[in-house]
């Protein structure tokens, strides 16, 4: 198992140098110049708009950008400084990107965080009392409202929810994060909900499949309570899928915070990624997504190795 | 759990109080006119009709038939796991006096796996795949009898030595898709008997293993039931696996009992047409060139089985009475029943033929 997981860190290398690389040319190709669009309807000497596009090497080729960006090819004075010396360089006011992330990211993570404990919690708990008695009220109620979630816009039901929750009864702040771990409970709930549908109909599944297996009925022929059958004996192996969609979804919830933040006005890295686009800082957006391919392919391998605890059938040699 | 325990102890004698059991009851086990259906979309399937059998400590009855017999599902009605909408309408199950289908369900767990084990088909699908060997049979012990886990698994460890499974302490933390098919029927057996039940119910317990190994099975669970007394059900569909191990026979057609007898005279003389056709459809090597004859037709589907006798549809001796009258079962002697109207002319085929 060390060795499958040293195998799989060093994976993430050659996919770091890709995704920058990537998200570099992305970035680069959009059109339009930043350094002029920064100044707005003013006017500008063309010496100041050289100096700007000198200062952030917009001057040089695709490549050599790149290169300086990451730190393998010495800028100027300033010798190697790049991501690989732990510098993200700099947006165009002159604002470290490192502290901007530092800034930004643990909004995001809180966010993302409650969030999968509500899809987690919830998602399954009504996955397993649906799919434990079949075509139940309680499964139709699973059925008919993840159905109903899954097909309105997730903006819809946050402004409803903003609007009900929020302004009408007043049970959870509108917006901001002034009302600290508290203020994330809504914006997370919301987050979470076309997921938390997601892992119901997955549990619901996985439950009803697993529940005619042949070895519930050897726990159940061994005398052990139906609690037990279901919690110990069924839920350990429906739980399987479920786990491996969290897993996967925990990035997909990093990256898809955008609108989230917005509806609610937090300050995350999704709303950061959004303004660096249209403002062209792509130091910025190079960074913050970066960091998210990262934080989500470590995500991933920590899946995989729970899954081998999970189940002891997969075991990586 | 050893042989020279002979004082009872406390929680068994608490169970037995609590239920009402009486170990000096006439049959250890006594079922009666036993019936299961399923309603499905087509109509009810009616698996179970009617059985009835008994079992004493220490007899080994088979219950002989082809798939889709009733026999499993009787089985799985007797453990009262039958899962839903399956029902039972009607009959009786009778252990020590007690019967089991009026009991709650709280104390029939405190009875499944105590007093009454069961062992499955495929040892590999029975296990869960998820727990460890050891926590498995371990089970037994911390949820019937609140044995502390340490205590469960150095217990689980014993019993695998007993079903003979080589370097049991080692094997414990291992899981069931580690073992061979043999070795994990084993696990099953250890885990089926570790709380020393009185009736054993082993649904086809070698048919998933290769021939070498059904034999060192059965071996086992006959040697085990030697040891411990109890009684054990051996559903089969094996001709050869009952000859073996068993004392007494009940044949079961479209879930009922069609002939019950001692072994020897259900294979010397059979008296029943159903019991005539399985002996002449076995291959025998003293036969060979001779074509094998197989029972014509097909088992009777169970939503709509056959007016008068089951069998009838499928019967070389059938005459008119057999489509009306459903038989009972006729005494041919003592030990020996059969459910067919014309069993004395079935017997006097099946000596002339020497089938």
């Amino acid at each position: 198992m060390g060795k499958y997981a040293a195998r799989r860190m060093l994976q993430l290398i050659p996919v770091f140098f890709g995704a920058t690389l990537l998200i570099f040319a992305m970035v680069y190709l959009i059109p339009g110049d930043p350094v002029r669009a920064l100044f707005g309807e003013r006017q500008v000497s063309q010496e100041t708009l050289d100096a700007i596009r000198d200062r952030y090497n917009l001057n040089d080729p695709f490549l050599v950008q790149y290169g300086k960006y990451m730190g393998v090819i010495p800028d100027g004075e300033e010798g190697l400084s790049g991501v690989f010396q732990g510098d993200f360089g700099e947006d165009f006011r002159g604002r470290a990107v490192w502290d901007i992330m530092k800034q930004r990211f643990p909004v995001t993570i809180r966010l993302t965080v409650v969030a999968i404990i509500v899809q987690s919690v919830i998602g399954i708990t009504a996955g397993v009392l649906a799919g434990i008695r079949r075509n139940s009220f309680m499964d139709n109620l699973v059925l008919v409202s993840t159905t109903a979630i899954v097909a309105i816009p997730l903006f819809v039901m946050e402004f409803g929810a903003q609007l009900g929750f929020g302004l009408e009864l007043g049970w959870f702040p509108i917006a901001g994060l002034r009302q600290g771990w508290f203020s994330y409970v809504l914006p997370s709930i919301m987050l979470a909900i076309i997921s938390l549908a997601y892992v119901a109909r997955l549990t619901r599944t996985s439950i009803v499949e697993n529940i005619r297996a042949d070895y519930v009925r050897t726990a159940k022929a061994k005398g052990m309570s139906s609690q037990r059958v279901v919690g110990r004996h069924v839920l350990r192996n429906s739980l399987i899928p479920v786990v491996t969609f969290i897993g996967v979804d925990f990035g997909a919830l990093l990256g898809g915070a955008i609108v989230t933040e917005t509806i609610f006005n937090l300050p995350g890295v999704g709303r950061a990624v959004f303004e660096a686009v249209n403002q062209r800082e792509g130091a910025v957006v190079v960074g913050i997504i970066t960091v998210l391919v990262i934080i989500f392919l470590l995500a991933n391998l920590l899946v995989d190795l729970f899954y081998g605890v999970l189940d002891p059938r997969i075991r990586y040699e | 759990m050893t042989a020279d325990d002979t004082s009872t102890p406390d929680w068994e004698q608490s169970l037995d109080e609590e239920v009402g059991l009486d170990p000096g009851a006439e049959h250890l086990l006594d079922v009666r006119d036993l019936h299961v259906e399923f309603p499905t979309d087509y109509g009810v399937v009616n698996a179970v009709n009617g059985l009835s059998y008994t079992l004493d400590r220490g007899e080994t009855l088979a219950i002989l038939g082809e798939s889709g017999s009733g026999k499993s599902v009787s089985a799985l009605a007797v453990m009262g796991i039958i899962d839903k909408p399956g029902r039972i309408p009607k009959g009786e199950v009778y252990l020590q006096g007690v019967d089991l289908l009026q009991l709650p369900e709280r104390q029939l767990r405190d009875i499944r796996g105590e007093r009454i084990a069961m062992i499955f088909q495929d040892a590999l699908t029975a296990l869960n795949p998820v727990y460890s060997v050891g926590w498995q049979i371990a089970e037994m012990y911390r949820k019937h009898r609140g044995t502390d886990k340490k205590e469960a698994f150095a217990k689980a460890a014993e019993l695998m030595d007993r079903v003979r499974i080589p370097s049991a302490k080692r094997r414990i933390d291992e899981y069931p898709h580690q073992f061979s098919g043999g070795m994990r029927q084993r696990v099953m057996i250890a885990m089926a008997l570790a709380l020393d039940p009185d009736v054993l119910i082993a649904d086809e317990p070698t048919t998933a293993l290769d021939v070498t190994v059904q034999a060192q099975v059965m071996r086992l669970l006959s040697d085990l039931q030697d040891e411990t007394g109890m009684g054990m059900i051996l559903i089969t569909h094996d001709l050869g696996v009952v000859a073996e191990v068993c004392d007494n026979v009940n044949v079961m057609y479209a879930g009922r009992v069609m002939e019950r007898a001692k072994i020897h005279d259900l294979y010397a003389e059979p008296a029943h047409p159903y019991t005539l056709g399985l002996m002449r459809s076995i291959p025998r090597a003293d036969q060979k060139g001779r074509p094998l004859d197989p029972i014509r037709g097909q088992p009777p589907n169970l939503a709509a089985i056959p007016s008068g006798c089951e069998f009838h549809p499928r019967c070389n001796f059938a005459e008119d009475k057999c489509t009306v009258e459903e038989p009972p079962l006729y005494r041919v002697d003592e030990h020996r029943r059969s459910a067919c109207h014309f069993w004395e002319e079935v017997l006097r085929v099946g000596q002339r033929q020497d089938h």
